[in-house]
């Protein structure tokens, strides 16, 4: 039941709107089946699935509007849950900022779902686990992982016609692998839409390796270092800068987008001019649906060209307020990398340090975008273009405006999952960036 | 803690507004809030029906959560009220052991068919993961209780009181924050009942009705000239208390430094937005803190998180045991260190315990989600680390026998598993005062309120904000000051305290979104302790320009 087809999702949506009584009807119809394997002490903690279609049903009558949703899909269901839509929203305030749904819309269709992801197996679970654990014990290392797999769909109808439909799958795959002295610790994430790419061995490899070279870690000063970001890092602050790009913000004075004197940066340089992030739902590497929730088309959008703020994010009610077209959140995020492989950036770096991950990442001066949080799992000096030892911990304080602005070198793209940055897939590049401001050391492997 | 899911629902993310939904959960009328779907008689019907397929089946131990959720969360701007949702969420869960495994499944079908359906899943499960097990599952012993009841000691359920009263409350909220020089007022206000019925094959029925209430706001000033902005958020705590909590009483409000108003078992959110507003106001040209070391003082609802993460945290004993390794981390407090009896986590003035039981607590409840009847024990006596915090299946390990009763699970369709309990700093013995305090500091920061934070995955480093800093000289409060963030080590932290206010000054802390797991669940927490002192803890200034 839980991913229906394109012509199943339509026929009970056109049935709920055929119900509808009141001024306007929007009904969004989802569905997923989703699987998950966890294991830490090298042996399996818990695994389960589940599955879930939900229809929500949004009624209005002038600014007033009701939302009920249901799991049953019988007629008399469907008049029900469209009725208790209506009765809701004759209870509910008058909101002036209700929108009232778009007309229909020209969608582009995405390859977001692959069959492979689609028919994982238990047994796949848990053989991709025994993939991971196996070459850990052997190693006296412990592996701690998860993997979570999702296949869904998700349609959308109105009464002013619109009809939207896609469905996707996913696949993520995280593992901490651990030294059995306690001393070394490395980590690895894989993301993929189509689990055909996903190798666990593989991924687990690169975590046993870091885990073994990252032991017995040296302190040194915390202070401003070049730093080579894996895309894990990086991707997680760029994700963040995302957040903060909200227009009415920006608009209203409360942003790091806000001008002093008023305005906002929107068409201003804030960041190097090599900095090129855009989003496209139909890149092949991070596929999003070409629509959002409430049936707004996605496209291809700059937000940051040449260093340039490009784009800020518009609901549809700001935008009629500032006489704009909407600029929904991107489902995806993609920054342009450059051709320099790790290798050739650890060579070209004097003294620095090669950060593989962030973590606990926390929001410090919204005013500045300043955020804190501390390298984890594999962290290392380099000093005349090669790796000399690993090092403790830092934590660090840094903006990602002030980052992109000390950029030294762009390396490979790599697609980044569901990191500290949020959910959205991303494509992001290694990139060496000078003077990263580490405040203080951690004991913590 | 998922504060950027909060930051999405009270707007300030995200354009539109997301739907505080969890899986499964419904929106419904607000009469329906107050229907009671099954009756106890009903549900031990129902839960007998999972208990006697998992034995049947071949389990040696089976506990069944039946539970209804109900949330109601209304968001307000200024003027306007942005949103207000009421979810439900009603179904089934069925935990077994079979063949020395844990098996879990869970249904929104609560019919007999339903959970027979679900309790042959969760079966099944276990004896499938026993082929992984390395060794079985072993369970402290519990004892049945029987058919029992227990309820959040509220006044006043606020699922009945009118929502038109609610919103009214929020928008004079707003209103207050206005009048008084804000740029702009958003408040929430986020009321929860869990309605957990709990049976297992140790001979437990047990009926739990659970209440808790967050009222919150954020207050901005915008300077334009200056391109500045300043928020600071309410002075409130999330409380497992009833409607109550909003109707403020006078001997629960305690005078502060500079004019704050701080609160204890009640709240004033009118009085304290009013206040907000004019200390955003002053934050705009407070003056930007010269690094260093100082003497903290610091107010209950700013340590409460302190205590959260560098003590709730690291001593919970499924992430010391490397369960949490691929996501919240490890913990630097062993069990060698607790075992060696001599672990100077604090200094002598630290006494820190744990209690599922405290009145008001977001934590409090009669019986944890294992049916484990809760209590209050030590963790820190007199600066040594004495216990962990530990479930049934794992307490063994410390050479216990009785579990702590700190298993939760967020909903029906989740696994329970160890979840921090109330974790709080024993007020000090000797009468002695917040204003005695600040008057013996000769170089310091007052901090009150919850802020930035962030802490390593061992939980060593961590660095703090707060909402509110006000510099001390020579026992003067001497004006507000910005950008202030003090970072330290867990272990020389709690051993620069040098002073604990008395119990006049002790009052809770909360969290509603503690974040632990993969696949992640969340759980509400509280933290109680009265204003300390710590001495010599490293400033840093967090300004920047861009």
């Amino acid at each position: 039941m839980a991913i229906l087809s394109k012509d199943e999702a339509q026929q009970i949506l056109k049935k709920v709107i055929g119900f509808s009584k009141a001024d306007g009807i929007e009904a969004n119809l989802n569905g997923n089946d989703g699987g998950n394997i966890r294991y830490a002490r090298n042996s399996v903690s818990t695994s389960g699935e589940d599955s879930n279609v939900n229809l929500g049903v949004q009624s209005y009558f002038g600014k007033k509007s009701g939302t009920a949703t249901i799991n049953e899909f019988d007629d008399a269901s469907l008049e029900k849950v469209v009725k208790r839509s209506e009765e809701l929203s004759q209870l509910a305030p008058e909101n002036p900022e209700f929108m009232e749904p778009l007309s229909q819309q020209a969608y582009q269709d995405s390859k977001t779902f692959f069959d492979s992801t689609a028919n994982i197996t238990p047994d796949y679970r848990a053989q991709a686990a025994a993939n991971s654990i196996n070459p850990a014990a052997a190693k006296d290392v412990t592996a701690a992982g998860y993997l979570t797999d999702n296949r869904g769909f998700s349609a959308l109808m109105n009464s002013k016609g619109l009809f939207a439909y896609g469905k996707s799958t996913s696949v993520d795959f995280t593992v901490t692998m651990r030294t059995n002295d306690g001393t070394g610790s490395g980590w690895v994430t894989r993301s993929f839409n189509d689990v055909s790419k996903l190798d666990t061995a593989e991924a687990s490899k690169v975590a046993i390796d870091k885990a073994l070279q990252s032991r017995n870690a040296k302190a040194i000063e915390p202070g401003k270092y070049t730093v080579i970001l894996e895309p894990a890092a990086a991707g997680d602050l760029i994700g963040l800068m995302f957040f903060g790009m909200n227009a009415r913000q920006a608009d209203e004075g409360r942003s790091f987008m806000s001008k002093k004197g008023g305005g906002t940066k929107l068409g201003e340089k804030i960041v190097d001019e090599r900095v090129n992030i855009y989003t496209d739902p139909w890149n092949e590497e991070v596929p999003a649906f070409g629509f959002t929730g409430n049936g707004l088309a996605r496209k291809k959008m700059d937000i940051i060209k040449g260093g340039v703020v490009s784009n800020l994010f518009y609901d549809r009610y700001w935008a009629s307020q500032k006489n704009v077209e909407p600029v929904p959140f991107p489902g995806n995020r993609i920054m342009d990398g450059g051709t320099a492989s790790l290798e050739d950036m650890i060579k070209d770096t004097k003294k620095g340090v090669l950060v593989t991950r962030f973590w606990y990442i926390r929001p410090v001066d919204p005013q500045t975008l300043l955020y804190t949080g501390l390298t984890r799992d594999s962290t290392f000096f380099i000093e005349n273009g090669k790796i000399k030892h690993p090092v403790k911990n830092f934590r660090f304080n840094e903006s990602p405006i002030i980052m992109l602005n000390n950029l030294e070198t762009l390396g490979k793209q790599v697609r980044v999952g569901n990191g500290e940055g949020g959910g959205a897939p991303s494509l992001i590049p290694y990139m060496k960036i000078r003077d990263f401001t580490f405040t203080s050391l951690s004991d913590a492997v | 803690m998922r504060r950027r899911d909060f930051v999405q629902l009270t707007g300030l993310g995200l354009g539109g507004l997301m739907l505080p939904l969890g899986a499964n959960s419904n929106p419904v009328s607000l009469e329906a809030l107050l229907d009671s779907p099954l009756l106890a008689s009903q549900k031990k019907v129902l839960a007998d029906v999972a208990l006697n397929t998992a034995k049947g089946l071949g389990a040696t131990y089976t506990d069944v959560r039946i539970g209804r959720y109900l949330n109601q969360f209304i968001s307000t701007r200024e003027n306007k009220v942005q949103n207000i949702v009421n979810t439900e969420s009603f179904g089934v869960g069925v935990r077994v052991i079979a063949k020395g495994t844990w098996g879990f499944a869970a249904t929104n079908d609560v019919t007999p068919d339903g959970i027979k359906k679900a309790t042959e899943r969760a079966v099944a499960i276990a004896k499938a993961n026993s082929k992984f097990q390395k060794e079985p599952v072993k369970l402290a012993p519990v004892q049945g209780y029987g058919e029992v009841t227990w309820n959040t000691p509220i006044q006043k359920n606020s699922f009945e009181v009118p929502v038109s009263e609610k919103v009214d409350l929020l928008l004079r909220t707003n209103s207050g924050a206005l009048k008084n020089g804000a740029s702009f007022a958003n408040s929430n206000l986020f009321q929860v009942n869990e309605q957990k019925y709990f049976a297992s094959s140790d001979g437990s029925y047990i009926d739990q009705d659970v209440h808790r209430i967050w009222p919150t706001f954020t207050v901005s000033v915008i300077d334009r000239a200056s391109g500045k902005f300043k928020s600071r958020d309410a002075m409130s705590a999330p409380m497992g208390m009833g409607y109550e909590y909003l109707v403020p009483k006078n001997e629960d409000k305690l005078s502060g430094p500079a004019g704050m108003v701080l609160y204890r078992n009640s709240y004033d959110i009118v009085e304290d937005a009013s206040i907000a507003a004019k200390q955003a106001k002053e934050m705009i040209t407070a003056k930007s803190v010269e690094p260093g070391k100082y003497d903290l003082v610091l107010e209950p609802n700013h340590l409460g998180l302190t205590i959260h993460e560098s003590i709730g945290h690291p001593l919970e004993l499924d992430r010391i045991l490397g369960y949490e390794a691929n996501y919240a981390g490890t913990s630097f407090a062993s069990i060698d260190k607790l075992k060696s009896g001599t672990f100077n986590y604090g200094s002598k003035q630290i006494n820190i315990f744990a209690d599922k039981t405290q009145v008001g607590s977001l934590g409090a409840v009669g019986y944890d989600d294992e049916g484990v009847k809760c209590k209050r024990w030590d963790l820190i006596k007199d600066g040594i680390l004495v216990n962990f915090e530990a479930i049934r299946d794992q307490v063994h390990i410390l050479g216990q026998n009785e579990s702590h009763g700190c298993c939760y699970a967020q909903s029906w369709n989740d696994v329970q598993f160890q979840r921090m309990p109330n974790v709080s700093l024993a007020p000090g013995k000797d009468p002695y005062s917040s204003e005695q305090m600040i008057k013996a500091v000769e170089k310091g920061i007052y901090i009150a309120g919850r802020g930035s934070y962030s802490i390593d995955q061992q939980r060593y480093n961590f660095q703090f904000g707060g909402t509110t800093f006000y510099e001390i000289k020579n026992g003067q409060i001497t004006g507000m000051l910005n950008d202030v963030a003090y970072q330290s080590n867990t272990q020389e932290f709690w051993n620069s305290c040098v002073k604990v206010c008395d119990e006049k000054d002790y009052r809770m802390f909360g969290s509603f979104f503690d974040g632990k797991g993969q696949p992640s669940q969340v759980s509400a927490v509280s933290h109680g302790s009265s204003t300390s002192r710590f001495n010599a803890v490293n400033v840093i200034n967090t300004g920047r320009t861009i």
